[in-house]
């Protein structure tokens, strides 16, 4: 006897626990198996972009920090690089390595919260998770000396960053430079031989690397298929021609390369963060320019390499004091693109996985 | 460091296969007449001496006259990068040729300009509003968007 099977359509958020925000999925199932995705966006749309056409360069940083609010920092820094660009002018020596520094710890704090997630996600329940967020904690409580806040930093300005480093912040960074290398091996001891983990990821969701090119992803999606493109090496910004480290690059780009390389991404943004801190001169922080910048009539395009991937602004100056036009590249929405591709044939339970292992945020996606 | 070709040196390699296409050319871009920019970017794509295997983002500014939209591309294999520009006319409806048949990464990005901007891209698969719902009246980062309505 053979069983008569339709496939149907199954909603996958705006709310749920697996989502990353309000992200919605229409899949077409046959069973437990996906045959057609569609992705529905906007539940988080602000007009972020629109917005920044009625407001000063300086009030746009603070529209940043909101795309992605888990890497504000370097939501900051690739608005102020544009802006610097656009003018033609650089920020001073400490500001350059101040920001580096920065950067790289949202770094580190947004692969630990991608991390934590995606392994929740996986049904390892708040422990791994809870680890993570003990660790983000301590890059919260740096962020907080140097900006005053938490989430929202608005710590960086064009040609510089907002206020000088306290003198209770280097001791504490050297601290938790010191102490993070073992946190990250315990990661690895608890997690990278996990069985669940291993059946669950190896050869899951595989991205080959031609595709992952076409389809524009970025960040440690593309790298995990084996493409060792990354914009710190591929074109410095800031003080990386400066500095050493290694590009922890994946072999087939499952989800377990995803793992990977993001976790190692944390060890080489601590590199970062020493060489830094041994290099960072004395000197100003913030180059000396009016409150209200009027860049000269044309466009620039700015990026840096975010957690997420590439993040650049597109920035059209009329020559008043707000732009004609601001335009985000914003890596969460564009890693979207291959979807589908990665999801179907695949299972419901993976699918959740899947999606996990890109590690996107609403707030950029939706903008 | 990515090297930024200059428009000349686009322009160099286009004028031969595209006599015709090019309507501009500044110091660092080249400005592609509407109809040709999905040949342009599959020659730039094709071409082993360009490789333009990456497209880095896709913009569209409104201009008033006119909407241009701006591609950044990228070559991963030869580390340079390339701007190429071009505009749709009317205010009405805006055609431009899709080129999501040459990266997919276009996809999203063509269905956003298409819906914040109002610039349709015809060949696209999928040429919906994408944040905004439909039945949404106009496209808000047009200039002419009345912020607040009577």
């Amino acid at each position: 006897m053979t069983l008569k099977t339709e496939p149907i359509i199954v909603n996958i958020g705006p709310q749920h626990p697996s989502t990353h925000g309000v992200f919605r999925l229409r899949i077409l199932f046959d069973g437990e198996v996906i045959h057609d995705v569609e992705p529905v966006f906007g539940y988080l749309h602000r007009g972020s972009e629109k917005l920044a056409e009625e407001r000063t360069y300086t009030q746009i940083v603070t529209l940043t920090d909101r795309l992605d609010y888990l890497a504000a920092m370097s939501n900051n820094l690739s608005y102020c690089l544009s802006v610097e660009k656009l003018m033609g002018i650089e920020a001073p020596e400490r500001a350059k390595y101040i920001r580096t520094i920065m950067a790289e710890l949202m770094r580190i704090s947004s692969h630990l919260m991608g991390l934590g997630f995606f392994l929740q996600d996986l049904g390892a329940f708040a422990t791994p998770l809870m680890y993570m967020f003990r660790e983000r904690e301590k890059i919260m409580d740096l962020f907080e000396m140097a900006s005053g806040a938490r989430i929202t930093y608005t710590y960086m300005r064009p040609g510089g960053v907002n206020d000088d480093l306290p003198p209770e912040f280097m001791p504490a960074l050297r601290k938790f430079a010191d102490e993070m290398p073992g946190y990250i091996d315990e990661y690895e001891r608890l997690l990278r031989e996990n069985e669940i983990l291993i059946t669950r990821t190896k050869g899951v969701g595989v991205l080959p690397r031609d595709l992952a090119i076409n389809g524009s992803l970025s960040g440690p999606a593309l790298r995990a298929s084996g493409v060792p493109w990354d914009l710190r090496k591929a074109d410095p910004y800031e003080v990386y021609s400066r500095v050493q480290f290694d590009l922890p690059v994946g072999q087939i780009g499952d989800n377990y390369d995803r793992f990977l390389v993001r976790l190692e991404e944390m060890r080489q943004s601590l590199r970062i963060v020493r060489q830094c801190m041994q290099q960072m001169p004395a000197g100003p922080f913030r180059a000396d320019l009016p409150m209200l910048l009027r860049p000269p009539k044309g466009d620039a395009y700015a990026h840096v390499e975010g957690p997420k991937g590439e993040l650049g602004f597109y920035l059209v100056s009329d020559g008043s004091i707000s732009p004609y036009r601001c335009a985000i590249r914003a890596p969460s929405f564009i890693n979207l693109s291959l979807l589908k591709e990665m999801l179907v044939g695949w299972k419901i339970a993976d699918m959740i996985t899947i999606v996990g292992s890109l590690d996107f945020n609403m707030g950029e996606v939706d903008r | 460091m990515t090297r930024q070709l200059a428009g000349q040196e686009i322009a160099a390699a286009l004028k031969g296969v595209f006599p015709e296409a090019l309507t501009d050319v500044g110091a660092s871009d080249v400005t592609v007449r509407g109809e040709d920019i999905l040949d342009v970017c599959r020659h730039m794509h094709d071409a082993p001496a360009l490789a333009f295997d990456y497209l880095v983002s896709l913009n569209a500014v409104d201009w008033i006259d006119s909407f241009e939209v701006v591609y950044q591309l990228v070559s991963i294999q030869y580390n340079h990068k390339a701007v190429l520009r071009t505009r749709a006319y009317g205010r009405e409806a805006p055609v431009l040729p899709s080129v999501s048949s040459v990266w997919r990464g276009a996809n999203l990005q063509e269905r956003e300009v298409y819906d914040l901007m109002g610039v349709r891209f015809e060949g696209h698969p999928n040429m919906r509003r994408i944040f905004l719902w439909e039945g949404f009246e106009g496209h808000p980062l047009r200039k002419d968007f009345l912020l607040q309505r009577p």
